[in-house]
């Protein structure tokens, strides 16, 4: 399936507009979908159908809250996708666990390290931490760690 | 009268000689048959990733040495790679080769203990001494060539921190001739042993759809007969130039996708490793090998995947850039992580002694699946 055809599948679940192209050679994604946490399933189910694999899920923490990235891939052709779901803050998200294999421990990390829900998913444990633990380290308002900063950043003048 | 059988639960590690580090198994047995087996991972968690969002670029070079402590030159050049290909840093030829000519080394030696401490589990201890004596001698040439034995921090943006000393090459030859005979010995001694065979064929067998679905990656996936491997299909650095072949798995003995294939692609492996070394030292070209820059590292705001073939499979390190010396965010995919999960699936309905052939085959690194 080429890349074109990719498109054309993913534009049926998702708006057009929200499905951009990017320069596969510089930054190694091809195309790059935006779209909202109910969409994510249905798109899930597409990829899958285009005979594409998922290589992984992860987030990022940003102003406007935690961005959910999953990342497509498929060895017939130069497609690797990128969906990027922006979430408010406490806003959950479907699993994709029941179409993918591999989300069900990628979940579970995002779960870990950002405290993203992930609704339906059949075993939503921290995997990383120890259970009793009660933070998610890669929310940026997580501990800074003083490392590399000044001594005058830390203490004040 | 049917007979009242129980099931009994029993942990697996986190300390035990099988395990390959820290890592820990629940297993809900009857008998020697296990019924469930999951995983329990996050001992050696070090935080790398949030490490990573408070240190300058260069300053986190030295923590992906930690990532994968067996096959350090290969997380540092997946690491370079990506911050050179955001922040567009050139690296002279002489450096790329000397990149290519170190990652494939130790890639040989992170196959060697692999095969070295699968002989082990199933009860062979000598080859791992075996392998330990060859790898040895690599670890004296990386001590020659960057000061250190095990976590070297030797490559660096733009290029790689030393220069080749004085008669490394010769001494590399020499490694090179004395190591391609001990190949076929092991051969003999392991891959071709009967009792070792009968013990792996058929065992824990991972389909190619299976092994796609967890994704899977590197030697695992080769050996349940998909071809892929990003030196050949997406060639960075300069593994364009170079010439070798890349095994993957046939069901020429046992089955496709068992563990006597994810052993066996590791020896082909090491054939192939030796001949892009021999290819590297012939066409080694005279220059500068470091690209230095006085300035201050910063990246353009963007977002960047790169990933290598490291030993354990394709390691990806996702960086998100908002400008600035520091990253906003760096995943690191590791190959490990899905390795591990696929346990889980697999590792249902084998023997207890199976499931440690299973973990041995995957050849996961705890450090790795943990970071």
């Amino acid at each position: 399936m080429s890349l074109e055809d990719l498109k054309e599948e993913l534009s049926k679940v998702v708006d057009p507009r929200n499905i951009r192209s990017r320069d596969y050679e510089r930054d190694g994604f091809s195309v790059e979908i935006e779209a909202k946490a109910k969409e994510v399933v249905a798109l899930a189910q597409a990829a899958r159908e285009a005979d594409c694999f998922l290589e992984s899920i992860t987030a990022a923490d940003f102003t406007e809250g935690v961005q959910i990235l999953y990342q497509f891939n498929s060895f017939s052709s130069v497609a690797r996708t990128l969906v990027r779901v922006q979430l408010a803050r406490n806003e959950s998200v479907p699993t994709i666990s029941t179409i993918y294999d591999a989300a069900m421990w990628y979940e579970r990390e995002v779960f870990d390290l950002y405290g993203i829900q992930f609704d339906n998913h059949p075993d939503l444990r921290r995997i990383l931490l120890p259970e009793d633990a009660d933070f998610h380290p890669l929310l940026k308002d997580f501990g800074k760690v003083h490392a590399f900063r000044s001594t005058e950043e830390i203490y004040g003048e | 009268m049917p007979l009242a059988t129980e099931t009994m639960v029993l942990n697996m590690g986190p300390h035990h000689p099988s395990t390959h580090g820290v890592l820990r198994f629940i297993l809900r047995t009857d008998g020697e048959l296990i019924h469930m087996c999951r995983p329990d991972i996050g001992y050696l968690h070090r935080g790398l990733e949030k490490i990573a969002e408070q240190v300058p670029y260069a300053h986190f070079m030295p923590y992906t040495d930690r990532l994968d402590y067996l096959a350090a030159m290969n997380c540092n050049l997946g690491y370079a790679i990506t911050i050179e290909r955001a922040a567009e840093i050139e690296v002279p030829p002489r450096a790329e080769y000397i990149r290519v000519l170190v990652a494939e080394l130790n890639r040989i030696i992170s196959h060697l203990i692999s095969v070295g401490t699968f002989a082990m589990d199933m009860g062979a201890v000598t080859p791992f001494t075996h392998t330990l004596r060859e790898r040895e001698w690599v670890n004296d040439l990386f001590e020659e060539l960057c000061g250190a034995r095990l976590t070297y921090n030797y490559i660096r943006f733009g290029g790689v921190a030393f220069d080749l000393p004085e008669g490394f090459l010769d001494r590399l030859s020499r490694f090179l001739d004395y190591f391609e005979p001990r190949l076929e010995q092991y051969n003999r001694f392991i891959s071709k042993n009967k009792i070792f065979k009968e013990r792996l064929v058929g065992v824990a067998v991972i389909s190619p759809e299976e092994a796609l679905d967890y994704r899977l990656v590197g030697p695992n996936l080769r050996a349940s007969g998909i071809d892929w491997d990003l030196r050949r299909d997406e060639p960075y650095s300069v593994y364009g130039d170079l010439a070798f072949d890349v095994p993957v798995g046939v069901s020429e003995i046992g089955e496709l996708g068992d563990c006597y294939s994810r052993y066996w692609i590791r020896i082909l492996e090491m054939e192939q490793s030796v001949r892009i070394l021999r290819q590297c030292m012939e066409k080694m070209p005279e220059g500068p090998y470091w690209n230095r820059s006085k300035k201050k590292l910063k990246v353009e705001p963007g977002e960047f995947y790169v990933r290598t073939e490291a030993p354990r499979g394709e390691l990806g390190f996702y960086l998100i850039s908002k400008g600035g010396i520091k990253p906003h965010r760096l995943k690191i995919m590791t190959g490990s992580f899905s390795a591990m999960s696929i346990v889980e699936k697999v590792g249902s309905g084998l023997m207890v002694a199976d499931l440690v052939a299973l973990i041995a085959s995957l050849d996961v690194v705890a450090p790795e699946v943990d970071r």
